[in-house]
Protein backbone atom coordinates (compact mmCIF):
# COMPACT_ATOMS: atom_id res chain seq x y z
CA UNK A 1 0.00 0.00 0.00
CA UNK A 2 1.44 3.26 -1.17
CA UNK A 3 1.35 6.15 1.49
CA UNK A 4 -0.49 8.29 -0.87
CA UNK A 5 -3.15 5.35 -0.57
CA UNK A 6 -2.68 5.59 3.35
CA UNK A 7 -2.97 9.07 3.86
CA UNK A 8 -6.08 8.86 1.45
CA UNK A 9 -7.79 6.92 4.53
CA UNK A 10 -6.92 9.93 7.08
CA UNK A 11 -9.26 12.79 7.30
CA UNK A 12 -8.04 16.13 6.88
CA UNK A 13 -9.33 19.57 7.03
CA UNK A 14 -7.02 21.42 4.86
CA UNK A 15 -6.29 25.39 5.82
CA UNK A 16 -6.14 27.82 3.42
CA UNK A 17 -2.13 28.15 1.60
CA UNK A 18 -2.12 31.69 3.98
CA UNK A 19 -2.42 29.79 6.69
CA UNK A 20 0.60 26.90 6.05
CA UNK A 21 1.39 26.11 9.58
CA UNK A 22 4.64 24.36 7.90
CA UNK A 23 7.83 26.35 6.38
CA UNK A 24 11.83 25.79 5.77
CA UNK A 25 13.28 29.08 7.20
CA UNK A 26 16.49 29.47 5.09
CA UNK A 27 16.16 27.81 1.71
CA UNK A 28 19.90 28.06 1.07
CA UNK A 29 20.47 25.57 4.03
CA UNK A 30 18.69 22.63 2.26
CA UNK A 31 20.93 23.04 -0.48
CA UNK A 32 23.79 21.95 1.52
CA UNK A 33 21.98 20.01 3.47
CA UNK A 34 23.48 16.52 2.12
CA UNK A 35 20.90 13.58 2.74
CA UNK A 36 17.42 15.88 3.22
CA UNK A 37 16.43 13.03 5.96
CA UNK A 38 13.16 15.27 6.01
CA UNK A 39 12.02 13.47 2.76
CA UNK A 40 12.38 10.02 4.33
CA UNK A 41 11.24 10.49 7.96
CA UNK A 42 8.53 12.37 7.75
CA UNK A 43 5.26 9.86 8.00
CA UNK A 44 3.54 12.05 5.25
CA UNK A 45 6.16 12.90 2.92
CA UNK A 46 5.04 16.30 3.52
CA UNK A 47 8.65 17.10 2.33
CA UNK A 48 10.10 16.56 -1.48
CA UNK A 49 12.84 17.02 -3.29
CA UNK A 50 12.47 19.01 -6.67
CA UNK A 51 16.10 19.30 -8.16
CA UNK A 52 16.67 22.28 -6.44
CA UNK A 53 14.34 22.94 -3.08
CA UNK A 54 12.35 21.36 -0.59
CA UNK A 55 8.11 21.21 -1.56
CA UNK A 56 6.25 21.59 1.59
CA UNK A 57 2.78 19.18 1.27
CA UNK A 58 1.51 20.39 4.47
CA UNK A 59 -2.15 19.94 3.46
CA UNK A 60 -1.35 15.70 4.74
CA UNK A 61 0.69 16.76 7.85
CA UNK A 62 -0.09 14.34 10.35
CA UNK A 63 1.76 16.88 13.21
CA UNK A 64 3.53 14.60 14.63
CA UNK A 65 6.33 17.14 15.21
CA UNK A 66 9.01 15.37 13.64
CA UNK A 67 10.42 17.69 11.06
CA UNK A 68 10.66 20.04 14.09
CA UNK A 69 12.95 17.72 15.76
CA UNK A 70 15.16 16.01 13.36
CA UNK A 71 15.81 18.79 10.68
CA UNK A 72 19.53 18.66 10.66
CA UNK A 73 19.63 22.04 10.48
CA UNK A 74 17.05 23.27 12.91
CA UNK A 75 15.46 24.86 9.78
CA UNK A 76 11.64 23.91 9.14
CA UNK A 77 9.56 25.96 11.42
CA UNK A 78 6.74 24.33 12.91
CA UNK A 79 3.61 25.46 14.49
CA UNK A 80 0.19 23.98 14.97
CA UNK A 81 -2.44 24.40 11.97
CA UNK A 82 -4.94 26.98 13.13
CA UNK A 83 -7.96 25.77 16.14
CA UNK A 84 -10.00 22.84 14.30
CA UNK A 85 -8.02 22.95 11.11
CA UNK A 86 -5.20 20.17 9.53
CA UNK A 87 -5.59 16.15 10.45
CA UNK A 88 -8.51 15.07 12.06
CA UNK A 89 -8.51 11.63 13.52
CA UNK A 90 -11.60 9.69 13.59
CA UNK A 91 -10.26 6.31 15.47
CA UNK A 92 -7.10 7.44 17.15
CA UNK B 1 -19.22 11.52 19.06
CA UNK B 2 -19.23 15.22 21.44
CA UNK B 3 -18.81 18.72 20.14
CA UNK B 4 -19.45 21.57 21.73
CA UNK B 5 -19.58 25.09 20.05
CA UNK B 6 -18.98 27.74 21.85
CA UNK B 7 -17.92 31.57 20.49
CA UNK B 8 -15.25 33.53 22.77
CA UNK B 9 -16.44 36.70 22.81
CA UNK B 10 -14.73 39.80 24.34
CA UNK B 11 -17.84 40.50 26.80
CA UNK B 12 -18.81 36.71 27.75
CA UNK B 13 -15.16 35.68 28.65
CA UNK B 14 -12.35 38.09 28.74
CA UNK B 15 -13.19 39.57 32.01
CA UNK B 16 -13.73 36.19 33.85
CA UNK B 17 -10.40 34.95 35.70
CA UNK B 18 -10.79 30.80 36.20
CA UNK B 19 -9.14 29.19 38.99
CA UNK B 20 -7.52 27.11 36.27
CA UNK B 21 -6.87 26.99 32.15
CA UNK B 22 -5.86 23.62 31.17
CA UNK B 23 -4.38 23.23 27.31
CA UNK B 24 -5.43 20.03 25.60
CA UNK B 25 -8.22 17.80 26.07
CA UNK B 26 -6.38 14.28 26.27
CA UNK B 27 -5.94 12.36 29.18
CA UNK B 28 -3.98 14.30 31.59
CA UNK B 29 -6.15 17.33 30.49
CA UNK B 30 -9.41 16.03 30.61
CA UNK B 31 -8.44 14.60 34.15
CA UNK B 32 -7.49 17.78 35.61
CA UNK B 33 -10.40 19.23 34.75
CA UNK B 34 -12.85 16.17 36.24
CA UNK B 35 -10.23 16.36 39.37
CA UNK B 36 -11.00 20.48 39.95
CA UNK B 37 -14.91 20.46 38.88
CA UNK B 38 -15.42 17.57 41.35
CA UNK B 39 -13.76 20.31 44.16
CA UNK B 40 -15.97 22.50 42.76
CA UNK B 41 -13.37 24.86 41.12
CA UNK B 42 -13.26 26.69 38.07
CA UNK B 43 -11.66 25.83 34.99
CA UNK B 44 -11.75 25.64 31.41
CA UNK B 45 -9.94 23.12 28.56
CA UNK B 46 -9.18 24.61 25.42
CA UNK B 47 -8.61 21.54 22.35
CA UNK B 48 -7.55 22.87 19.12
CA UNK B 49 -8.88 20.19 17.54
CA UNK B 50 -12.16 20.04 16.09
CA UNK B 51 -13.18 17.90 18.71
CA UNK B 52 -11.53 15.73 21.65
CA UNK B 53 -9.69 13.04 20.22
CA UNK B 54 -9.40 14.60 16.83
CA UNK B 55 -5.61 15.18 17.45
CA UNK B 56 -4.68 12.20 19.32
CA UNK B 57 -2.56 8.74 18.76
CA UNK B 58 -2.13 5.91 20.86
CA UNK B 59 -1.25 2.33 20.61
CA UNK B 60 -3.51 2.06 22.40
CA UNK B 61 -3.85 0.16 25.52
CA UNK B 62 -4.81 1.88 28.66
CA UNK B 63 -4.50 0.70 31.61
CA UNK B 64 -7.13 0.22 34.20
CA UNK B 65 -5.38 1.59 37.85
CA UNK B 66 -5.60 5.22 36.99
CA UNK B 67 -8.44 5.83 35.33
CA UNK B 68 -10.50 4.08 37.83
CA UNK B 69 -9.35 6.33 40.60
CA UNK B 70 -10.72 9.16 38.52
CA UNK B 71 -14.26 7.30 37.50
CA UNK B 72 -15.01 4.21 39.19
CA UNK B 73 -17.35 3.09 36.79
CA UNK B 74 -15.44 3.94 33.58
CA UNK B 75 -15.31 0.22 32.39
CA UNK B 76 -19.29 -0.15 32.70
CA UNK B 77 -19.85 3.64 30.44
CA UNK B 78 -16.41 4.06 28.53
CA UNK B 79 -15.99 3.41 24.92
CA UNK B 80 -13.97 0.61 25.62
CA UNK B 81 -12.49 -2.58 22.63
CA UNK B 82 -11.29 -5.49 24.55
CA UNK B 83 -9.96 -6.31 27.69
CA UNK B 84 -6.76 -7.49 27.48
CA UNK B 85 -6.52 -11.34 28.59
CA UNK B 86 -3.34 -12.34 26.66
CA UNK B 87 0.16 -10.41 25.85
CA UNK B 88 2.68 -11.73 23.66
CA UNK B 89 5.86 -11.06 22.83
CA UNK B 90 7.42 -11.64 19.38
CA UNK B 91 11.33 -11.77 18.78
CA UNK B 92 11.19 -11.49 14.53
CA UNK B 93 14.12 -12.11 12.16
CA UNK B 94 13.63 -12.08 8.28
CA UNK B 95 11.59 -15.43 8.09
CA UNK B 96 10.91 -16.91 11.39
CA UNK B 97 10.12 -15.61 15.26
CA UNK B 98 10.09 -16.93 18.88
CA UNK B 99 7.36 -16.23 21.08
CA UNK B 100 6.50 -16.18 24.57
CA UNK B 101 2.95 -15.23 25.99
CA UNK B 102 0.45 -15.39 28.82
CA UNK B 103 -3.13 -15.09 29.47
CA UNK B 104 -5.30 -15.42 32.09
CA UNK B 105 -9.13 -14.95 32.51
CA UNK B 106 -8.92 -12.90 35.13
CA UNK B 107 -7.66 -9.66 33.28
CA UNK B 108 -11.48 -10.51 31.63
CA UNK B 109 -12.71 -9.55 34.84
CA UNK B 110 -13.15 -6.40 37.56
CA UNK B 111 -10.74 -4.61 38.17
CA UNK B 112 -9.69 -5.92 34.34
CA UNK B 113 -6.29 -4.96 33.76
CA UNK B 114 -6.52 -2.87 30.90
CA UNK B 115 -8.55 -2.46 27.46
CA UNK B 116 -7.65 -1.83 24.07
CA UNK B 117 -9.52 1.23 23.30
CA UNK B 118 -9.73 3.46 19.87
CA UNK B 119 -8.60 7.28 21.65
CA UNK B 120 -10.41 9.61 19.39
CA UNK B 121 -13.85 7.66 20.64
CA UNK B 122 -12.47 7.54 24.32
CA UNK B 123 -11.48 11.26 24.83
CA UNK B 124 -14.89 11.83 23.18
CA UNK B 125 -16.07 10.58 26.42
CA UNK B 126 -13.98 11.48 28.92
CA UNK B 127 -14.79 15.08 27.47
CA UNK B 128 -18.66 14.44 28.01
CA UNK B 129 -17.93 13.92 31.38
CA UNK B 130 -16.06 16.14 32.48
CA UNK B 131 -18.78 18.23 31.20
CA UNK B 132 -21.33 17.06 33.05
CA UNK B 133 -19.15 17.49 36.37
CA UNK B 134 -18.64 21.23 34.80
CA UNK B 135 -15.95 22.17 32.99
CA UNK B 136 -16.31 23.36 29.86
CA UNK B 137 -14.17 21.61 27.00
CA UNK B 138 -13.62 24.03 24.52
CA UNK B 139 -12.78 22.80 21.08
CA UNK B 140 -11.28 24.17 17.73
CA UNK B 141 -9.01 26.64 19.81
CA UNK B 142 -5.46 26.57 19.65
CA UNK B 143 -3.14 28.28 22.48
CA UNK B 144 -0.92 30.46 21.09
CA UNK B 145 1.24 31.75 24.08
CA UNK B 146 1.22 31.69 27.97
CA UNK B 147 1.04 35.22 29.12
CA UNK B 148 3.07 36.45 31.72
CA UNK B 149 3.06 39.19 34.54
CA UNK B 150 6.45 39.49 37.00
CA UNK B 151 7.51 35.89 36.09
CA UNK B 152 3.70 34.81 37.18
CA UNK B 153 2.52 32.48 34.26
CA UNK B 154 -1.43 34.53 34.33
CA UNK B 155 -3.15 33.07 31.62
CA UNK B 156 -3.25 32.44 27.98
CA UNK B 157 -3.74 34.18 24.63
CA UNK B 158 -5.31 31.89 21.71
CA UNK B 159 -4.50 31.97 18.02
CA UNK B 160 -7.12 34.11 17.20
CA UNK B 161 -6.25 36.83 19.76
CA UNK B 162 -8.55 36.20 22.83
CA UNK B 163 -7.41 36.43 26.27
CA UNK B 164 -8.25 34.58 29.20
CA UNK B 165 -6.51 34.97 32.67
CA UNK B 166 -6.59 32.01 35.17
CA UNK B 167 -4.72 31.48 38.60
CA UNK B 168 -2.93 28.79 36.99
CA UNK B 169 -2.54 27.04 33.42
CA UNK B 170 -1.95 23.40 33.04
CA UNK B 171 0.30 22.59 30.37
CA UNK B 172 -1.84 19.09 28.99
CA UNK B 173 -0.95 19.53 25.57
CA UNK B 174 0.79 16.48 24.32
CA UNK B 175 4.25 15.39 23.11
CA UNK B 176 4.85 18.83 21.21
CA UNK B 177 4.06 21.02 24.04
CA UNK B 178 5.38 24.68 22.44
CA UNK B 179 3.43 25.97 25.53
CA UNK B 180 5.77 24.90 27.82
CA UNK B 181 9.16 25.83 25.79
CA UNK B 182 7.26 29.45 25.31
CA UNK B 183 6.99 29.61 29.53
CA UNK B 184 10.45 28.60 29.43
CA UNK B 185 10.15 25.51 30.89
CA UNK B 186 12.52 23.27 28.41
CA UNK B 187 14.07 23.37 25.30
CA UNK B 188 13.53 21.40 22.27
CA UNK B 189 13.57 18.08 22.66
CA UNK B 190 16.45 15.65 21.21
CA UNK B 191 15.85 13.41 18.25
CA UNK B 192 16.90 10.45 20.48
CA UNK B 193 14.40 11.65 23.30
CA UNK B 194 11.10 10.63 21.15
CA UNK B 195 9.80 8.00 18.83
CA UNK B 196 8.46 8.31 15.91
CA UNK B 197 5.46 5.32 15.53
CA UNK B 198 2.89 5.37 12.62
CA UNK B 199 0.09 2.86 13.11
CA UNK B 200 -3.13 1.61 10.97
CA UNK B 201 -6.21 0.62 11.93
CA UNK B 202 -7.25 -2.39 9.79
CA UNK B 203 -11.08 -3.19 10.17
CA UNK B 204 -11.59 -6.92 10.20
CA UNK B 205 -14.83 -9.24 11.24
CA UNK B 206 -15.37 -9.58 14.87
CA UNK B 207 -15.87 -13.47 13.96
CA UNK B 208 -12.19 -13.21 12.25
CA UNK B 209 -10.25 -11.42 15.10
CA UNK B 210 -11.43 -14.14 17.59
CA UNK B 211 -10.93 -16.92 15.07
CA UNK B 212 -7.20 -15.64 14.71
CA UNK B 213 -6.18 -14.66 18.00
CA UNK B 214 -8.27 -17.79 19.89
CA UNK B 215 -10.75 -15.33 21.80
CA UNK B 216 -13.80 -15.11 23.20
CA UNK B 217 -16.03 -12.07 22.96
CA UNK B 218 -14.82 -10.69 26.44
CA UNK B 219 -11.41 -10.95 25.61
CA UNK B 220 -8.25 -9.44 24.18
CA UNK B 221 -4.93 -10.32 22.75
CA UNK B 222 -1.85 -7.71 22.61
CA UNK B 223 0.91 -8.40 21.21
CA UNK B 224 4.44 -6.56 20.78
CA UNK B 225 7.40 -7.36 18.19
CA UNK B 226 10.66 -6.42 17.81
CA UNK B 227 13.73 -7.71 16.17
CA UNK B 228 15.70 -7.55 12.84
CA UNK B 229 12.95 -6.38 11.42
CA UNK B 230 13.55 -2.70 12.75
CA UNK B 231 16.74 -2.70 10.35
CA UNK B 232 18.77 -2.17 13.85
CA UNK B 233 16.76 0.75 14.67
CA UNK B 234 15.82 0.91 18.29
CA UNK B 235 12.14 0.14 18.23
CA UNK B 236 9.20 -1.91 18.90
CA UNK B 237 6.10 -3.00 17.08
CA UNK B 238 2.61 -3.90 18.50
CA UNK B 239 -0.62 -5.30 17.83
CA UNK B 240 -3.55 -4.89 19.00
CA UNK B 241 -7.24 -6.19 19.04
CA UNK B 242 -9.99 -4.18 19.32
CA UNK B 243 -13.87 -5.33 18.79
CA UNK B 244 -13.62 -5.23 15.24
CA UNK B 245 -10.38 -3.91 13.92
CA UNK B 246 -6.47 -4.30 14.41
CA UNK B 247 -4.64 -1.57 15.96
CA UNK B 248 -0.85 -2.61 13.89
CA UNK B 249 1.98 -0.02 14.20
CA UNK B 250 6.09 0.32 14.88
CA UNK B 251 7.71 2.98 16.93
CA UNK B 252 11.56 3.53 16.10
CA UNK B 253 13.91 6.41 17.51
CA UNK B 254 13.70 9.68 15.85
CA UNK B 255 17.22 10.03 15.47
CA UNK B 256 17.60 6.70 14.23
CA UNK B 257 15.23 7.17 11.37
CA UNK B 258 17.12 10.26 10.66
CA UNK B 259 20.42 8.66 10.44
CA UNK B 260 19.20 5.75 8.12
CA UNK B 261 16.83 7.11 6.17
CA UNK B 262 14.20 4.34 6.40
CA UNK B 263 10.92 5.48 5.67
CA UNK B 264 8.29 4.82 8.03
CA UNK B 265 5.65 3.94 5.56
CA UNK B 266 7.63 1.39 4.12
CA UNK B 267 8.77 0.17 7.18
CA UNK B 268 5.02 -1.11 8.40
CA UNK B 269 4.51 -2.36 5.22
CA UNK B 270 7.71 -4.31 5.35
CA UNK B 271 5.69 -5.32 8.79
CA UNK B 272 2.75 -6.20 7.70
CA UNK B 273 4.30 -8.90 5.11
CA UNK B 274 6.20 -10.22 7.62
CA UNK B 275 4.90 -14.06 7.98
CA UNK B 276 4.30 -14.18 11.78
CA UNK B 277 2.00 -11.02 11.29
CA UNK B 278 0.66 -11.40 8.00
CA UNK B 279 -1.93 -13.76 8.51
CA UNK B 280 -3.25 -12.05 11.20
CA UNK B 281 -4.30 -9.00 9.38
CA UNK B 282 -4.90 -11.14 5.94
CA UNK B 283 -8.13 -9.58 4.47
CA UNK B 284 -7.85 -6.30 6.91
CA UNK B 285 -8.68 -3.01 5.21
CA UNK B 286 -6.78 -0.02 6.61
CA UNK B 287 -9.34 2.10 7.90
CA UNK B 288 -7.47 5.10 9.05
CA UNK B 289 -3.04 5.91 9.10
CA UNK B 290 -1.51 8.16 12.15
CA UNK B 291 1.89 9.01 13.03
CA UNK B 292 2.67 10.66 16.41
CA UNK B 293 5.83 11.20 18.75
CA UNK B 294 6.66 8.98 22.27
CA UNK B 295 8.62 9.91 24.49
CA UNK B 296 11.43 7.73 24.72
CA UNK B 297 13.78 10.13 27.34
CA UNK B 298 13.15 8.31 30.42
CA UNK B 299 13.75 9.86 34.40
CA UNK B 300 16.62 12.03 32.88
CA UNK B 301 14.66 13.90 30.56
CA UNK B 302 11.94 14.84 32.33
CA UNK B 303 11.55 18.53 32.02
CA UNK B 304 10.71 20.64 34.92
CA UNK B 305 7.50 20.57 35.77
CA UNK B 306 6.12 23.97 36.94
CA UNK B 307 7.05 27.57 37.31
CA UNK B 308 5.15 30.12 38.50
CA UNK B 309 1.35 29.49 37.90
CA UNK B 310 1.87 26.77 35.57
CA UNK B 311 2.44 22.80 35.76
CA UNK B 312 3.11 20.64 32.94
CA UNK B 313 1.45 17.06 32.56
CA UNK B 314 1.81 13.94 30.57
CA UNK B 315 3.23 13.86 27.47
CA UNK B 316 4.15 17.55 27.60
CA UNK B 317 6.59 16.63 30.63
CA UNK B 318 7.73 13.50 29.08
CA UNK B 319 5.92 11.50 31.57
CA UNK B 320 5.89 7.90 29.76
CA UNK B 321 7.60 4.83 30.79
CA UNK B 322 7.90 3.21 27.44
CA UNK B 323 9.01 -0.18 28.78
CA UNK B 324 5.78 -0.93 29.81
CA UNK B 325 4.13 0.73 27.20
CA UNK B 326 2.80 3.27 30.21
CA UNK B 327 1.54 6.65 28.65
CA UNK B 328 -2.15 7.24 29.29
CA UNK B 329 -2.26 6.26 32.82
CA UNK B 330 0.95 8.02 34.01
CA UNK B 331 -0.75 11.10 31.90
CA UNK B 332 -3.82 10.46 34.18
CA UNK B 333 -2.22 10.25 37.08
CA UNK B 334 -0.25 13.55 36.56
CA UNK B 335 -3.20 15.29 35.48
CA UNK B 336 -4.88 14.68 38.69
CA UNK B 337 -1.86 14.98 40.72
CA UNK B 338 -1.51 18.45 39.43
CA UNK B 339 -5.33 19.25 39.94
CA UNK B 340 -4.67 18.33 43.59
CA UNK B 341 -2.12 20.72 43.78
CA UNK B 342 -3.75 23.64 41.96
CA UNK B 343 -6.72 22.95 44.73
CA UNK B 344 -4.10 23.45 47.78
CA UNK B 345 -2.73 26.41 45.98
CA UNK B 346 -6.13 28.00 45.81
CA UNK B 347 -6.88 27.25 49.92
CA UNK B 348 -3.23 29.08 50.26
CA UNK B 349 -4.27 31.51 47.64
CA UNK B 350 -0.71 30.94 46.65
CA UNK B 351 0.60 30.04 43.32
CA UNK B 352 3.84 30.57 43.26
CA UNK B 353 6.62 28.39 42.03
CA UNK B 354 7.35 27.84 45.99
CA UNK B 355 3.63 26.33 46.31
CA UNK B 356 3.37 24.78 43.01
CA UNK B 357 6.47 22.60 43.68
CA UNK B 358 4.01 20.58 45.63
CA UNK B 359 3.27 18.86 42.41
CA UNK B 360 6.74 17.84 42.02
CA UNK B 361 6.79 16.25 44.98
CA UNK B 362 3.65 14.11 44.55
CA UNK B 363 4.83 12.85 41.06
CA UNK B 364 8.19 12.07 43.01
CA UNK B 365 5.70 10.00 45.36
CA UNK B 366 3.81 8.27 42.89
CA UNK B 367 4.39 5.03 40.77
CA UNK B 368 5.22 7.68 37.72
CA UNK B 369 8.56 8.80 38.93
CA UNK B 370 9.60 5.85 40.77
CA UNK B 371 9.02 3.64 37.79
CA UNK B 372 11.09 5.91 35.76
CA UNK B 373 13.63 6.34 38.02
CA UNK B 374 14.12 2.60 38.11
CA UNK B 375 14.78 2.25 34.41
CA UNK B 376 16.42 5.46 33.93
CA UNK B 377 19.64 3.96 32.59
CA UNK B 378 18.15 1.55 30.19
CA UNK B 379 16.80 4.71 27.39
CA UNK B 380 21.28 5.03 27.12
CA UNK B 381 22.00 1.43 26.79
CA UNK B 382 18.76 0.85 23.87
CA UNK B 383 20.44 3.69 21.91
CA UNK B 384 24.10 1.97 22.07
CA UNK B 385 24.06 -1.45 22.17
CA UNK B 386 21.82 -1.73 19.03
CA UNK B 387 22.32 -5.70 18.75
CA UNK B 388 19.10 -5.86 20.23
CA UNK B 389 17.35 -5.12 17.10
CA UNK B 390 19.93 -6.64 14.94
CA UNK B 391 22.39 -9.50 15.96
CA UNK B 392 20.98 -11.01 18.97
CA UNK B 393 17.67 -11.78 17.57
CA UNK B 394 19.29 -13.48 14.42
CA UNK B 395 21.29 -15.36 17.11
CA UNK B 396 18.31 -16.54 18.99
CA UNK B 397 16.41 -17.92 15.92
CA UNK B 398 19.94 -19.56 14.76
CA UNK B 399 19.93 -21.25 18.04
CA UNK B 400 16.10 -22.32 17.70
CA UNK B 401 16.65 -23.81 14.37
CA UNK B 402 19.57 -25.38 15.66
CA UNK B 403 17.94 -27.09 18.00
CA UNK B 404 14.28 -28.12 16.66
CA UNK B 405 15.66 -29.32 13.58
CA UNK B 406 16.44 -33.27 13.00
CA UNK B 407 18.57 -33.81 10.51
CA UNK B 408 21.01 -36.65 11.70
CA UNK B 409 23.85 -34.86 13.63
CA UNK B 410 24.51 -35.82 16.94
CA UNK B 411 22.78 -33.35 19.74
CA UNK B 412 26.16 -33.17 21.13
CA UNK B 413 27.52 -31.87 17.54
CA UNK B 414 24.72 -29.34 17.53
CA UNK B 415 25.40 -28.14 21.04
CA UNK B 416 28.96 -27.29 19.78
CA UNK B 417 27.60 -25.25 17.26
CA UNK B 418 25.03 -23.54 18.91
CA UNK B 419 28.28 -22.60 21.98
CA UNK B 420 30.73 -21.48 18.79
CA UNK B 421 27.79 -19.64 17.71
CA UNK B 422 26.99 -17.94 21.09
CA UNK B 423 31.13 -17.50 21.85
CA UNK B 424 31.15 -15.78 18.02
CA UNK B 425 28.87 -12.88 19.08
CA UNK B 426 30.30 -12.24 21.81
CA UNK B 427 33.39 -13.71 24.25
CA UNK B 428 31.96 -14.96 27.75
CA UNK B 429 33.48 -12.05 29.42
CA UNK B 430 31.32 -9.73 26.82
CA UNK B 431 27.82 -11.29 27.55
CA UNK B 432 28.94 -10.96 31.03
CA UNK B 433 29.00 -7.52 30.40
CA UNK B 434 26.13 -7.22 28.21
CA UNK B 435 24.04 -8.76 30.91
CA UNK B 436 25.37 -6.92 34.00
CA UNK B 437 24.82 -3.08 31.56
CA UNK B 438 21.12 -4.61 31.43
CA UNK B 439 20.97 -5.57 35.24
CA UNK B 440 21.98 -2.40 36.11
CA UNK B 441 19.78 -0.55 33.41
CA UNK B 442 16.65 -1.86 35.72
CA UNK B 443 17.96 -1.24 38.98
Amino acid sequence: MKIEEKLFKTKFKADAHEHCHLKIKDREVCLKCEFKPCTTFCPAQVYTWDKEKIIVGYENCLECGSCRIACPYYNIEWRYPRGGFGVQYRMG
Amino acid sequence: MYYIVINFTNDTMADEKFDCIIVGAGPAGLSAGYTLAKAGLSAIIIERGDYPGAKTVMGGILYSHAIGELIPDFCKEAPLERPITEQRVLLLTEDASIQAGYKTKKFAQEPYNSFSVLRAQFDGWLAQKVDQAGVMVIPKTLVDTVLKENNQVIGIKTDQGEILYADCVLACDGINSLLAQKAGLHQEWQPQDVALAVKEVLTLPKEKIQDRFNLEDNEGCAIEFMGTISHGMTGIGFLYTNKESISLGMGCLLSNYQKSLIKPYDLIEEVKSHPAIKRFIDGAQTEEYLAHLIPEGGYNRVPPLYTDGMLVCGDAALLVNSIHREGSNLAIKSGILAAQTVIEAKNKKDFSKKTLSLYKKKIEESFIIQDLKKYRRLPHLLHTRNELFSRYPQLASEIAAELLTVDGRSKAEKEKKIIAKILGTHSLCGWGKMAFDFWRATR
